[in-house]
Order: C-alpha cells, then sequence, then structure tokens
C-alpha cells in the first residue's frame, strides 16, 4: 500500500461515519406544529400560547440585558443607587429646603426617595422599551420571535436595578424610624402597575420608534415632562381636590402615591385617583398591545 | 407516507419602492401614527406610491425530508422567499404552510454581543435562533469542539478574531434541531477548511431527515446538497431535479455573454464558427451534457471563401482553464457555405460543472478563426467519485468494484 492511500481511507471513514450517524430517526409525528402564514390585517390577538413557547427567549433577553448594563463600567450596579441618591439630593435641597413644598410630615429624603424609587424604574424600563426595537433591527430583520418579547424584556431586566436601589430605600426607612405597617403588602401591587404602565407606553413608542426615528429625540423631552406631571418632586394633594381623578389618568400619578403610602404608611392615595391611573393603564396597554401588533407585521420591511 | 413539510400557494410580497418622505415635523408624527392603519390600507389598494413585487405567485411544496435548494439572480426573491416562511415579513398575498419547527439561518451569528462572552453567546444566539435551554446544555460541548475556541469560552466576544466569531457563531447555528431549516448563503463563511467542515456538516443535516431550504449562489454547494431546485425570479421560473434546473440556470446566466457571432462586426471573414451545440432531441437544453455518453458535439462553421488544406482544432477547458482534452484534424477542404463538424465521444466521463470549448480553423495563410465557445458546455451527469470533494478527480467515472478472496483460486 502506498502511503497516499490513508487519507483516502480516513476520509471515506469519516462519510461512512457521518452517513451512519444521521441515519437515526429524527423527530416524531406526534404534535408536530402546523404553521399558517397568511398576508397581514387578519387577526391581531396576542397569541398567548406562542408568547409561552418564547418565556425562555424572554429570559435571555433579560438576562442579555442585565449582564451587558454595566459591562466596562467602574462603579457598576452601584449606579443604580447613584441615579436616584444624587436626584433626591438635589430635590430635596431645592424642592424641600427652598422651596418648602409640603411632604405630609414624611422627611424630605425619605419622602423623595420613595418616589423617585419606581420613577426611576419607570423611566429607565420606559427608555430600554423604547429604542428595544430599533436596536435589535438586525436581528429582528435575521429570525423571528414575537416581537413583543423586546419592550417587555426592559420592563422585566430595570427590575434588578429597582431591587438594588429598594435596598437603600429600607435603610433610609430604618434611619429615619419609619415604619410602613400592613400597607406594605400593597407595594407589590404598585410595582405593577409600573411595570405596567411602562410596557404599555413602551409599546406605543417602541412602534412609533420603528416607523419614525423622530421619536428618539422627542424622548428625554417627554421624560422629563412625565416627570413634572407625576408627583415625585411634590405630593399630589398639591393638585386641587376635582382635578384629582384626571390627574390620575397619569398612571404614575397612581403608582407614586401609591408607593409612598405602602413604603410610609401615610397619606393613603385618594381611591378616585388610583383607579383612574388604573384605567388609563389598561386602556394604554390595550391600546399599545393593537399597536404594536399592527406595527409588527412590517417591521422587519421598515426597521 | 411522505406528507408536505412545506406548503407554498400563490405567494406574492410588494414592497415600496424608495422611502416615505423622510422628515415628518413633529406635531404630524402622531397624527400620522393615528391614521396609519387607514393609509396603510388605501396605499395597499394599488395607488400613488411605487412599488415592486419581490416575489409573485410562487407556489411550490416541499416534502419532508427533502432538500430543496434555491437559486437565481440577486433580486430574484430568494431571501424574501425565505424570510416569509420564517415569519420574520409578512406575505402581500397568498398563503404558506409549513410543517414542523422552523428554524432559520439567514445570517451568521444572529444575536451575537460583543459583550458577552463566548459562553455566554453560545447560550444567547442558540436561544434567539430557536433553541431550548435544556439543548444548548446538552449540545454545548460539541458545539464548542466544533468550533474550536475552547480556550476563550470565558472571553468577550470582542476580544476574538473575525474568524473565530464566525466558527463560533457557525458553530451554534449548524448544531439547531428543527424540523425545518431554512438556510441562506451562510456556508460562505471562513477559511476553505472551516467551509469544507461547514458543508460536511450540513451534508449531515441534510440527510438526517431534516427539509432543508437552502439558498446559495455556489453551484456546486447546490448539486452537492440539493435533491431537487427551484429557480427563482421573481416567481418559480423553474423547478425540478438538480441536474436540469442548475444547468439550465447556469445556461441563462451565461447567456448574458452569448452574442450572435453571424451578425457580428465585420463581414469580411474567410470562415467563421457560429455557434455549437449537443446534438439530441431536446429542444431547450443544448448546451447540457446529463448523461455520461454518447454525446454529439457540434460546431457550426460558416465558410465564405474556399479553404484549402485547411486544419481544425478542438480544445476543452474547465472552469479552472485547464485542458480537458485536444484534437487536431488536417487537411480540410472547405467550398463556402456552412458546415457542421461533428464529434461523437461514446463518453463524457467529466465532473459536473461548466466548461469551454475552444475551436480553430486554419489554412496556408493563416488563422481562419479562433473561437472560444459561449456558452460554455454544462455537465449535470451524477457524480460517479468519492463523497468527499477534495477526493474528486478531473474523471467522473464509474466503475464497478468488488472484493474477491485470493484463496479461492485454484
Amino acid at each position: 500500500m502506498s502511503t497516499k492511500s490513508n487519507p483516502v481511507d480516513e476520509a471515506l471513514a469519516v462519510a461512512a461515519r457521518r452517513a451512519s450517524v444521521t441515519s437515526e430517526p429524527h423527530g416524531s409525528a406526534l404534535a408536530v406544529p402546523v404553521k399558517r402564514i397568511l398576508p397581514p390585517g387578519r387577526f391581531w390577538a396576542l397569541n398567548l400560547k406562542e408568547l409561552a413557547d418564547y418565556s425562555e427567549l424572554l429570559y435571555f433577553l433579560v438576562w442579555r440585558e442585565i449582564k451587558v448594563r454595566y459591562k466596562q463600567t467602574i462603579i457598576g450596579a452601584g449606579w443604580a443607587v447613584i441615579q436616584p441618591v444624587a436626584t433626591m439630593l438635589v430635590f430635596t435641597l431645592f424642592f424641600g429646603k427652598l422651596a418648602k413644598i409640603p411632604s405630609g410630615g414624611v422627611p424630605y429624603p425619605l419622602f423623595f426617595y420613595a418616589a423617585l424609587l419606581p420613577w426611576t424604574y419607570f423611566a429607565g424600563a420606559l427608555s430600554g422599551a423604547t429604542s428595544s426595537v430599533v436596536e435589535n433591527q438586525r436581528v429582528i430583520t435575521k429570525v423571528y420571535f414575537p416581537r413583543v418579547l423586546l419592550p417587555l424584556s426592559a420592563v422585566f431586566s430595570g427590575l434588578v436595578d429597582f431591587a438594588i436601589a429598594l435596598v437603600l430605600l429600607t435603610g433610609m426607612a430604618i434611619y429615619y424610624r419609619v415604619t410602613p405597617g400592613p400597607c406594605l403588602v400593597f407595594l407589590p401591587a404598585f410595582l405593577l402597575l409600573a411595570m405596567f404602565t411602562a410596557f404599555g407606553a413602551g409599546l406605543w413608542l417602541a412602534a412609533l420608534n420603528a416607523l419614525y426615528r423622530d421619536v428618539r429625540y422627542v424622548m428625554p423631552f417627554l421624560v422629563q415632562f412625565w416627570l413634572f406631571a407625576s408627583p415625585v418632586a411634590y405630593p399630589s394633594t398639591l393638585v386641587p381636590e376635582r382635578w384629582r381623578p384626571l390627574y390620575g389618568l397619569n398612571p404614575m400619578a397612581g403608582v407614586i402615591d401609591g408607593f409612598r403610602w405602602s413604603v410610609t404608611g401615610q397619606n393613603p392615595p385618594s381611591p378616585g385617583l388610583v383607579a383612574a391611573s388604573t384605567c388609563a393603564v389598561l386602556a394604554m396597554l390595550i391600546g399599545g398591545l393593537w399597536y404594536f401588533r399592527r406595527v409588527e407585521e412590517t417591521v422587519a420591511d421598515v426597521v | 407516507m411522505v406528507r408536505a413539510a412545506i406548503r407554498v400557494d400563490a405567494l406574492g410580497k410588494r414592497f415600496r419602492l424608495g422611502e416615505r418622505e423622510r422628515y415628518i415635523a413633529l406635531r404630524d408624527v402622531l397624527a400620522r401614527a393615528v391614521t396609519a392603519p387607514f393609509r396603510r390600507r388605501a396605499a395597499a389598494n394599488g395607488n400613488g406610491d411605487a412599488h415592486i413585487w419581490a416575489l409573485r405567485d410562487v407556489s411550490f411544496t416541499v416534502e419532508e425530508g427533502e432538500t430543496i435548494g434555491i437559486v437565481g439572480r440577486n433580486g430574484a426573491g430568494k431571501s424574501t422567499l425565505l424570510k416569509i416562511l420564517a415569519g420574520i415579513t409578512m406575505p402581500t398575498e397568498g398563503s404558506a404552510e409549513v410543517r414542523g419547527r422552523i428554524g432559520s439561518l439567514l445570517e451568521v451569528g444572529t444575536g451575537f454581543h460583543p459583550e458577552l462572552t463566548g459562553r455566554e453567546n453560545i447560550y444567547f444566539s442558540g436561544s434567539i435562533l430557536g433553541m431550548k435551554r435544556r439543548e444548548i446544555d446538552r449540545r454545548f460541548d460539541e458545539i464548542v469542539a466544533f468550533s474550536g475556541v475552547e480556550t476563550f469560552l470565558d472571553t468577550p466576544l470582542k476580544h476574538y478574531s473575525s474568524g473565530m466569531q464566525l466558527r463560533l457563531a457557525f458553530s451554534v447555528a449548524a448544531h439547531l434541531e428543527p424540523e425545518v431549516l431554512l438556510v441562506d448563503e451562510v456556508l460562505a463563511v471562513g477559511d476553505l477548511e472551516f467551509q469544507k467542515k461547514c458543508l460536511g456538516k450540513m451534508e449531515e443535516v441534510t440527510r438526517g431527515g431534516r427539509t432543508v431550504l437552502f439558498v446559495s449562489h455556489q453551484m456546486n454547494q447546490i448539486r452537492r446538497l440539493c435533491h431537487s431546485v427551484i429557480w427563482l425570479d421573481g416567481g418559480v421560473r423553474r423547478q425540478g431535479s438538480t441536474a436540469e434546473v442548475v444547468g439550465a440556470y447556469e445556461l441563462a446566466m451565461s447567456a448574458g455573454e452569448i452574442k450572435d457571432r453571424a451578425k457580428d462586426g465585420d463581414q469580411t471573414y474567410r470562415g467563421r464558427f457560429l455557434r455549437w451545440e449537443i446534438a439530441g432531441p431536446r429542444g431547450d437544453q443544448r448546451h447540457i451534457v446529463d448523461v455520461l455518453g454518447p454525446i454529439d458535439v457540434s460546431f457550426f462553421l460558416d465558410v465564405r471563401q474556399p479553404i484549402q488544406h485547411g486544419v481544425h482544432g478542438a480544445a476543452l477547458f474547465d472552469s479552472n482553464n485547464q485542458l480537458m482534452w485536444g484534437h487536431s484534424k488536417q487537411n480540410l477542404h472547405f467550398s463556402p457555405g456552412i458546415y457542421a463538424l461533428r464529434y461523437r465521444f461514446p463518453m463524457l466521463p467529466l465532473r459536473p460543472g461548466a466548461f469551454t470549448w475552444q475551436v480553430s480553423l486554419w489554412d496556408d495563410h493563416g488563422l481562419v478563426d479562433l473561437w472560444h465557445g459561449v456558452p460554455p458546455m454544462i455537465v449535470a451527469t451524477e457524480n460517479h467519485q468519492h463523497p468527499l470533494d477534495e477526493w474528486n478527480g478531473v474523471l467522473n467515472m464509474p466503475s464497478d468494484f468488488s472484493a474477491e478472496s485470493g484463496e479461492s483460486q485454484p
């Protein structure tokens, strides 16, 4: 035998191995999903079963965002605390000490921080959701998955920063000897309301941003406007009683009032305001899902 | 029983030409958003904007376990078709049905993030391509081994060389296990060695009983991987066996170069080769060899002035310009007229691909005509050689093999 025959034999053996490896039956006829592809506009319902199928991808999207967020920063997750604390100090100085805004008997730092906590979460989640579709345009044009996972992942990944900042709030409550009491159990409900608000508004803005990049320039202005339209730097009692339900149409009003109350146990929010906020969130969310769905159909062509 | 894995029915996709107005006044943004659904309906009714149909009236069926190649020039709608089937974009009209989990491989490195490590990217990319976490866990070692980047697994991707990134990306993609796989031109990555590895992996996938739709401009890959081929050109231009459709496609691609030599330029020649063809009953495949033999090849010669003591040469070159065969005939006499110079080959054992004929005619006064025959000759015979490319020689010759025991001899 010549030496040349060795690689030939080897190649043949490799080929034979390949053939045998792949002869095993693949998949089964059981429950094979059938996907129908039709032109847009026939339905718009949120496909919950599909979302459940993609729950793992949601997990990975959230996981990636958290992993990437503070890469190559010195302070890392410390930013999650520094941002609301710095704002709290400014607010305490200007709105509290100088403007002497009434805080309903709650120490100013706690009064502001308890509002800045949900606000910072909301603002971050909203910005993240708004840019989520545009930032992932490469992926969107190359692989299918329910696009709604993108804004949704921004809503979830913000929770980590929220949790970190929450630790400081607990410390402050102890320092100021404020005991929340049983109303603390409503905290998760108001957090949920904040998540829904960020998600509902994020759906609208993410879809609009995919079509019109103007949204990017509107965002800083919008977030700032929204901040002053929410009772972060002042208590909602400054708003005249009869305007309060209208004021509550800003869902963050209900969220922040509720948050302050859950944490400090003082100044319960007006039920009308919370009810108005809840209704507003639901309307925004349903509208957002509908609009996002409409845009989703063509997003890969226009983004 | 074989079922249809993909059924496409009168599918069409229309794109708007150009962009919409680039600048929209801020106050118009919300107003437009509110009216967007209604405007889109109006536009779909087809007036105003200029549109282009990327795909129209495309229908075909792919059976379970088949590997179908899709060929066509750039802009023929190949990628659009895959994107519609993958669910990335929606059709404008028609419908399609895909049976089984769909995996799409339209790009290498979908979802890769430079800040994440190799390990993290495997999980994220795998997940976005449709793998379950358990699957990735199970195939993780295999993926890493295939990519050959073990040592850098915990290094952020941004520190990888582009070659390493590609290898890792392809490894993830190659270990997808959907029932239906849509692949767009992704094998043309990396160095030659890795490309071979990828092609081998693809062969494994196509033999594994999976349904594959495979877009490529590399006709050799198509020949090697696909059972049959669809030639797209806005619609389905042709559909059938790989040899037939690829042959016809290659012919059409080179047809752009065909000039009618009879009407070309200077008409004062003494003699000129006009065209060549393979004689046979089939009208539209005069330049495709799809049987080993016998093959009759004719060259048509237009003689304007008498030629004495002519010498005629013919040669066949492969696509690398390597001489396959050469021949010469002396002492030919032609009076003015059209002649067919015929060659009969009992067998043309050539490996599949494109070949070019070169014919010449000389006489006592020198060169009469030298012609590089167009279109090229497409060989689309079955491969009788080694399954691996690197062991495919020039001769695609069938052989009978037997192993006999020496002891049985007297």
